[in-house]
């Protein structure tokens, strides 16, 4: 029992470490809206390490396609959302392949 | 002739009006006219006028939408269907112009399938709509209604004299654009066409409207100019649509263009509110909404019939 609190702590210790070793950048989470029919930001910039999270308020289904192949969600239902980490910087475009008018870019520092 | 057009006409009207279940087909004078399938169900004389019907379209059943403007989407489809059997003279084949699913899900195919089972006729020829590919892997249609067309979703087969293309113009979307038929398809397409009669009745059908309704919304498809250098020698081409689940028409020549009723939820009217989602309207003004399309030989193969009936 004691054993077991001491390895958790240690690996809290070292989780904690880590994140205030330099690696903070990662923590950085961002939310995009779809909502009537449009991303929005419709573009941000983010720092390389960024999680980017889509979530769909339309009653339309959306996806988020890159022309570029890196990623492709399924359909995401009303309040649904998809994810994706962006460690390279770059500027990353997007588009709903149902709505194809809607739009984003992500740039990456 | 006059009196027919004049009548579906006005069924297409009302369509618009209401909203549908489903549009009959025929050819009068060489023009497809479509007849709105819920009227043809309700005045029994007026689908005898018809002749044999050459087939039935069905669109945008969109199994799985189950939001506020069609919580009863199989219900609806079910009731498409039961219109279908009930015609006194079944049709050669039906034609599902897309969007059979909402969001590409194997449960949702597996459940449309199962309703389409239901069909009398059971030869079913499919295109697919932008929501039954948008699966990240683009491969659940492909798996299920991929055969005719060797998975390329583009193809053409022949019934009762009238040749018939599908097309896809759904995959290659261009950011801010229309929908896209892309080279390669419109190279088979002429090749398809070359050497036929001019006389040879063409049927077209493709998901997304094969001219330009309202652009800010993606309601056409880019490179649809291109393919009409391929029909315009015809002397009887109807192109047929979905996507926007509402009747509208177009006469270009001997090209005439239709769009279909969904049997799922209707959309707003191009332009109208901020963007092409579901319309919510009163319950008791949602079946005539909702609906198929007969197409039916008036005077083989110079004269086609078509009906639009709502659910109502």
């Amino acid at each position: 029992m004691s054993v077991k609190l001491i390895i958790a702590a240690a690996i809290m210790a070292a989780t904690i470490g880590l994140t205030q070793g330099g690696a903070a950048q990662a923590a950085q989470t961002i939310s995009i809206s779809a909502q009537n029919f449009m991303f929005s930001p419709a573009t941000i910039t983010v720092k390389a390490g960024a999680t980017v999270t889509w979530v769909n308020h339309d009653e339309e289904p959306h996806t988020i396609f890159n022309d570029a192949g890196l990623f492709r969600s399924s359909a995401l239902d009303t309040n649904d959302s998809f994810s994706y980490t962006f460690d390279k910087p770059g500027t990353y475009h997007y588009v709903c392949t149902i709505h194809p008018r809607m739009t984003g870019t992500i740039i990456v520092e | 002739m006059t009196d027919q057009k004049l009548i579906s006409r006005r069924g297409a009207l009302k369509c618009m009006a209401y909203g549908g279940a489903g549009t009959l087909f025929a050819l009068s004078g060489g023009v497809f006219t479509p007849i709105d399938l819920a009227n043809a169900a309700s005045d029994p004389h007026g689908t005898a006028k018809l002749g044999k019907p050459l087939f039935v379209q069905i669109s945008d059943t969109h199994i799985g939408f189950n939001k506020e403007a069609n919580p009863d989407v199989n219900g609806t489809l079910t009731r498409s269907i039961a219109l279908v059997n009930g015609m006194s003279e079944q049709p050669g084949l039906i034609i599902h112009t897309g969007d059979i699913t909402h969001l590409s899900k194997p449960s949702e195919f597996d459940t449309a399938q199962q309703l389409f089972s239901g069909l009398r006729v059971t030869e079913m020829h499919t295109v697919p709509g932008e929501h039954d590919t948008s699966d990240a892997t683009v491969t659940e249609y492909f798996n299920r209604f991929g055969k005719a067309s060797n998975n390329k979703g583009y193809y053409s087969f022949d019934h009762a004299g009238v040749h018939f293309i599908g097309l896809i113009n759904v995959l290659q979307f261009k950011a801010g654009g229309l929908g896209t038929l892309g080279t390669e398809q419109l190279e088979w397409v002429e090749a398809d066409l070359k050497g036929r009669s001019a006389s040879t009745p063409i049927v077209v059908f493709a998901h997304m409207p094969l001219w330009s309704i309202y652009e800010p919304w993606g309601w056409g498809t880019g490179d649809a100019p291109q393919l009409m250098t391929y029909l315009h020698r015809f002397g009887s081409v109807t192109v047929l649509n979905g996507h926007i689940h509402q009747v509208v028409q177009k006469v270009e020549g001997n090209i005439t263009f239709h769009t279909a009723l969904s049997t799922a939820y209707p959309q707003p009217a191009a332009g109208v509110g901020g963007g092409p989602g579901p319309l919510k309207v009163p319950a008791e003004q949602l079946p005539g909404m909702l609906g198929v399309r007969t197409v039916s030989v008036v005077k083989h193969p110079q004269s086609m019939e078509f009906t639009d009936t709502t659910l109502s």
